[in-house]
């Protein structure tokens, strides 16, 4: 295993400093400008999230399944913007570090160096851009770097060992295992490429490993939670805001929150 | 003289899938290994001249190729210049785009895929790519906007008879754009299995070289054909429609390195190199209608096959070297141009290539006694019932 040779963030430092307590950590996903969608940061992070990943909606999401798309769409519609989303996000004051997650279209549109510099003074302090792999990403990962921007790099399933790590090497905050062969949304059971990923990841980095895509549910969470420091739970997370509101999104955490806790007690 | 330079020859993308800084490959990292496999199959493929020659003879014996060259007496001596067609019209299929789709499913088949994934505006590349996996054996699923399966139903059935499944596309503007998007999404879980047969000259890295070199045998016909036709000159002016701009690069590909004007034909509502700026979207970084925020905007065109907010990166690249134009035309244009080469030359065209007679007969005072070469890259059968609707009482 090698160990990162980068500073680490923010976010590094305190997942490097979750995982050390013995804690799995919990990233839900929640799309910026839906209705309630503040009201749904703070429910999560009072709830046992570690951090928060805020979707900025893009007109083209091809990484993102129905759910993702759903509620994309209507962000826009109701005229959610990168703008007044990290405008939005100022007004939040809660203990977990923010992550934005957003398509490169909205970052290259905006400039590098403006966008980097418009999430640091906006309290964000890491960034996944899924379209943009690393042999695309050097130009953005500077200008990250330089305002002190966490990019979490994506390994894939299909990645040869041979490439995992490069990925790795690039990745600041943690690496984020795509835990199957697909867009995001809620499946019946985890993907057995999911653990495998992680399994992978954990042989070849001492950065956290958290799975996301896929991971639909406390029982999913907690079988990834066996080899991974953690997950992501994205459309379980927006189709409950979607469809039940601010509550049911703090209730979803709790219970995810639960559960993963349970399986370090029942390992000990 | 201190003219700008102009490239007199094609471009071959290096690694960074690069035409000057169009292009790339920004796709999710689950693709990266399809894109760098295909790119190593295709590299190999080229320069095999098994293959090589397995493709010119479906080329020949199965799509009709050669494609012949028309002299438009009629309307040539209307509008007061030499017009002549090249004629992929008459290809099978009715269109250009099998000669990329023979070439990707023959591409798919030796990479060892089973299933091929295509997205289609007009439903002529669906129903091209449907002929080739039916010809190949081949799974075909086709993505289509749901505006479109409404307005090309014709080509939905056509689809559907050579055995493949259509799926409508539903989300955003629910046309090409979303079609992409949906065969991406397909790709994305299916990519151990499934190759992805691009219909146009975009995407990423190596899609718009790969169809562009696939598609190049129009313009090496063409240029052989048109010096046999006229004493050994070129055109003045090579003319074609541009959505994602397959059909015209195949046509400018040959006359690059020529002292001939190249003119890309969009449609007013989907001027991506005209109104667009650059961006990010399909896996390219190319000129893209979009608003201030880079949200993708939507196009709107009477042609389902121009119905696209991008264009391929490597007219960007022409367009910003300054060696082909992109002017556009719109819908009342079209239809008139549509009705224009029906009646004066017995030809009915797709509204695709309604574009580039639109712009002729437009231009036709400026250039005046100039030999013009228009790409006829699709037939319009499969648009006469949608021109019904609009010209029905007109005719009567």
């Amino acid at each position: 295993m090698k160990n990162a040779a980068h500073n680490h963030g923010i976010l590094e430092s305190r997942l490097r400093q979750l995982r050390s307590d013995g804690r799995k950590i919990l990233v839900p996903y929640i799309t910026g400008g839906l209705t309630g969608w503040l009201d749904a940061i703070r429910g999560a992070a009072a709830s046992g999230a570690d951090a928060i990943e805020i979707g900025i909606p893009f007109s083209d999401p091809v990484m993102d399944g129905p759910i993702i798309q759903m509620a994309s769409e209507k962000a826009l519609r109701d005229g959610a913007t990168p703008n007044s989303i990290l405008h939005e996000l100022r007004t939040v004051d809660v203990d977990v570090p923010l992550i934005v997650m957003c398509y490169y279209n909205t970052v290259f549109r905006a400039g590098h160096d403006r966008f980097a510099n418009s999430l640091r003074d906006c309290g964000v302090v890491a960034a996944i851009v899924p379209d943009l792999p690393l042999e695309e990403s050097s130009i953005w990962a500077t200008a990250a770097d330089s305002a002190k921007i966490e990019t979490v790099m994506l390994a894939a399933p299909t990645a040869p060992d041979e490439r995992l790590p490069r990925v790795v090497e690039r990745a600041r905050g943690f690496v984020y295992a795509v835990g199957l062969l697909g867009v995001t949304g809620e499946r019946t059971e985890l993907a057995t490429t999911a653990v495998a990923m992680a399994t992978r990841l954990k042989k070849i980095t001492d950065i956290p490993v958290l799975v996301g895509v896929g991971v639909s549910n406390a029982e999913q969470a907690k079988q990834a939670c066996s080899v991974a420091d953690g997950v992501i739970q994205g459309a379980s997370v927006v189709r409950r805001l979607l469809e039940e509101g601010v509550d049911s999104v703090a209730q979803y955490v709790a219970e995810v929150r639960t559960a993963i806790d349970s399986s370090l007690v029942s390992k000990r | 003289m201190n003219a700008k330079p102009v490239p007199t020859e094609l471009l071959t993308p290096g690694a960074d899938g690069r035409f000057g800084e169009f292009g790339g490959r920004f796709v999710p990292e689950t693709l990266v290994p399809a894109c760098e496999e295909l790119e190593r199959a295709f590299t190999d493929a080229w320069s095999d001249s098994l293959f090589r020659t397995e493709l010119d003879d479906l080329l020949r014996e199965y799509a009709g190729r050669p494609s012949i060259l028309t002299e438009c007496h009629n309307l040539g001596a209307q509008l007061g210049i030499r017009l002549i067609l090249k004629r992929e019209d008459l290809n099978h299929t009715g269109s250009h785009k099998i000669n990329s789709v023979l070439g990707q499913a023959l591409l798919a088949k030796r990479m060892g895929k089973k299933r091929i994934i295509a997205e289609t505006g007009a439903g002529q590349h669906g129903v091209a790519s449907a002929t080739a996996a039916a010809l190949l054996g081949l799974e075909c699923k086709v993505y289509m906007g749901a505006v479109d399966v409404e307005r090309q139903s014709l080509n939905v059935f056509r689809m559907k008879l050579l055995g493949a499944t259509v799926e409508a596309a539903n989300s955003g503007s629910r046309t090409l754009k979303d079609a992409v998007n949906e065969a991406m999404r397909d790709w994305v879980a299916s990519v151990e299995t499934s190759y992805y047969c691009i219909g146009s000259v975009m995407g990423p890295h190596p899609y718009p070289f790969m169809v562009r070199q696939f598609q190049s045998v129009i313009g090496r016909e063409a240029r052989k054909q048109f010096q046999q036709m006229c004493d050994g000159a070129d055109p003045n002016v090579v003319v074609a429609c541009v959505g994602g701009g397959s059909n015209a690069m195949g046509i400018f590909s040959g006359f690059i390195d020529a002292k001939t004007r190249l003119i890309g034909v969009e449609p007013a509502g989907g001027a991506a190199v005209g109104r667009g700026t650059p961006g990010v979207v399909h896996g390219m970084k190319s000129y893209l209608m979009q608003d201030e925020y880079g949200q993708v905007q939507e196009a709107h065109s009477i042609s389902a096959g121009l119905d696209y907010p991008g264009v391929g990166p490597e007219h960007s690249y022409l367009a910003s070297v300054g060696r082909a134009e992109y002017p556009s035309v719109n819908d009342q244009e079209v239809i008139e141009g549509f009705k224009l080469l029906a009646r004066t030359e017995g030809i009915i065209p797709a509204l695709e290539c309604a574009h580039a007679v639109a712009w002729i007969a437009k231009e036709s005072p400026k250039i005046q006694g100039q030999t013009v070469l228009m790409n006829l890259s699709g037939r319009g059968d499969k648009d006469v019932a949608q021109m019904m609707t609009i010209l029905g009482n007109e005719l009567d």
